[in-house]
């Protein structure tokens, strides 16, 4: 055997397995220094006022975005009334009821429900909503965002559902109970944490959603009242204040992606832990 | 001698036959209402691609294809045309994939193949979080952070070693086709990692032993034996990204410059479908504007679905060929 050949083979080998190491510190470095950079950042701007008062008129420095992030937590909540029920109920229906075909149609079209753009999104619920009505609305960003949560609450749903073992229905029909009692009061509540953390991940995922509401919820420098006002919400208020030319809006926009960035990755962080310890106790 | 005495059937349980009865016990009301939620979901993207197909209509009628083909964009003039900001989308899209298939495919690798199952864990569990990071914190980021990064470090090595080439022509003011790229790449990178990481797991270890069993070094065995078993998978996952990429709105937005132009130069700010969406459908006035508007989203729509659909089968392909 030609030890030149097998030499070269083995400088190969270390350089090329050095250099995926090197990609994976590159990725994970830009990665980090972005993020740590707005945490810096972002936690040098904050302060009570900030989370506390409405904007203040253009001119003037100071101000908050306490109005937007009440506003957010309205849309959201809209969004999840829309988005939860629809698909955690068609969720049962494709894990517990429906036959191969039709389940196969579903699914696929909640993938491509999946894989719409959401500025696309946005454009829809703008012809459902906004324009029947006449005027922006909270109501319609919440449309736009709860049908944006449709696909994963269905995913999650059947996924989890899924994962309950059959001897637990059979063992409840054998008992007497209808199918519905079955699913309603034995599997689902099996599933219960993976279901909650599910949705909790979907949550956070709209939650930072920018484009749909950029013409449904608009944006509003007071408090909204009721839901068939423009509202102002965190990301849209990040954005504009991004693009803004004043340096103090720069400031409060860092702070914003903060408060957000913040609540994303807290929501994120709890819900991962809740579904690993559920399957940890699966295990034991 | 056994008497038999005669026993009046009686009926102790009945079993709930007719609809109605079943209705009341509540089996049948569950299943109507998932099938219902099932059905509104069908409903809703049809109303998806109704809303935008009669929407765009006014477009579609007053340009027809010479919209997909028009690089003017005047909404004074009412004149409508569609290629600068397809260029722009496919440009940046094409780029930040470019830029993050190498890294990402490589750190699949370096987590599935070599890093011990702790780190690995650890690393995927960071990647995922930084998946969730909404998009307009990367457009904030990239406006304040990586463009004043790009042109002072990036620009000029550019410039100085590539700077012949026509892409790297002109002058850099920050916003620019190379600023999104770049940003993109940063954004779908993780879904590549996530993705490719997992089909490199699911190849059997049986393969890699074999390969490492008749003298294979570990990149050998990792470069010709693992990867080719999960090229489908691997494919798939940059399809998902670059789906991700096309649709990508506020981060786009927020670096590309705004400006409906068509040049070889990355240098020069340009526009995309969703960004321009993004900017001028809330102020846009006029019927034929709004409606162009609307069937710039249409063509997006399309593009995500043809390119979702492939890597649905190219997925779909793998594991039903591991099964």
């Amino acid at each position: 055997m030609d030890l030149r050949v097998s030499r070269r083979r083995k400088i190969v080998n270390v350089v090329m397995l050095s250099l995926s190491g090197v990609c994976t510190a590159l990725v994970m470095g830009v990665l980090f220094f972005i993020l740590g950079y707005l945490f810096w950042h972002g936690a040098k701007s904050l302060n009570w006022n900030f989370l506390t008062q409405v904007p203040k008129p253009s001119g003037q420095t100071g101000g908050g975005v306490a109005n937007a992030i009440a506003g957010s937590a309205k849309v959201l909540l809209l969004a999840t009334c829309i988005g939860v029920p629809i698909g955690f109920l068609a969720g049962v229906y494709l894990a517990e009821y429906s036959g191969k075909t039709f389940a196969f149609t579903i699914r696929y079209v909640v993938d491509l429900l999946n894989g719409v753009p959401s500025i696309v999104i946005g454009i829809v619920a703008y012809a459902l909503v906004v324009r029947p009505m006449g005027h922006y609305s909270a109501l319609a960003g919440g449309v736009a965002l709860g049908i944006m949560m449709i696909p994963i609450a269905v995913r999650t749903t059947e996924e989890f559902l899924r994962s309950v073992p059959n001897s637990m229905r059979e063992g409840a029909m054998a008992l007497g109970a209808t199918r519905a009692r079955t699913i309603f009061t034995v599997v689902a509540p099996a599933a219960i944490s993976g279901l909650i953390s599910g949705m909790m991940l979907n949550l956070a995922r709209v939650a930072g959603e920018t484009a749909p509401l950029l013409f449904t919820a608009l944006g509003n420098m007071f408090w909204s009242r009721g839901w068939l006002q423009p509202i102002a919400t965190l990301p849209v208020t990040i954005y504009n204040y991004a693009i803004a030319p004043e340096e103090d809006l720069h400031q409060q926009a860092w702070a914003a992606g903060f408060v957000l960035l913040f609540l994303v990755l807290g929501i994120n962080v709890t819900a991962r832990m809740i579904i690993a310890r559920g399957s940890a106790s699966a295990r034991r | 001698m056994a008497t038999s005495f005669p026993v009046e059937p009686r009926v102790i349980v009945r079993s709930p036959r007719t609809f109605i009865e079943r209705l009341r016990g509540g089996d049948q009301i569950a299943l109507l209402t998932t099938l219902v939620c099932a059905v509104t979901i069908i409903v809703v993207v049809a109303l998806i691609v109704v809303e935008l197909w009669m929407n765009s209509q006014p477009a579609i009628k007053a340009f027809g294809w010479h919209f997909l083909t028009s690089s003017t964009w005047d909404p004074n003039a009412e004149k409508f045309g569609a290629l600068p900001f397809i260029y722009g989308t496919c440009l940046t899209s094409a780029l930040a994939l470019l830029i993050a298939i190498p890294l990402g495919i490589a750190a699949a690798i370096f987590l599935a193949e070599m890093a011990p199952p702790q780190l690995s864990n650890l690393l995927t569990f960071l990647i995922e979080l930084l998946a969730a990071v909404p998009s307009v914190i990367y457009g904030l980021l990239g406006i304040f952070v990586l463009v004043p990064l790009i042109r002072d470090c990036l620009v000029p090595v550019l410039v100085k070693f590539f700077g012949y080439l026509p892409i790297f022509q002109g002058d850099f003011y920050g916003v620019s086709f190379l600023s999104a790229s770049l940003v993109l790449s940063v954004m779908v990178a993780p879904f590549i990692i996530s993705v490719s990481r997992e089909v490199l797991l699911a190849v059997p270890v049986e393969q890699r032993e074999a390969a490492l069993a008749v003298g294979a070094t570990k990149w050998e065995a990792t470069w010709q034996i693992v990867l080719p078993n999960a090229s489908t998978g691997i494919i798939g996952s940059v399809f998902l990204a670059l789906a991700r990429a096309l649709g990508e709105t506020m981060a786009v937005t927020m670096v590309i410059g705004n400006t409906p132009k068509i040049t070889a130069s990355l240098f020069s700010p340009g526009y995309s479908i969703a960004a321009v969406i993004a900017n001028e459908f809330a102020e846009a006035s006029g019927r034929l504007y709004v409606s162009s508007l609307i069937f710039l989203g249409l063509v997006l729509f399309g593009l995500t679905i043809v390119i979702n659909a492939v890597a649905r089968i190219l997925v779909l392909t793998t594991t039903q060929r591991s099964a």
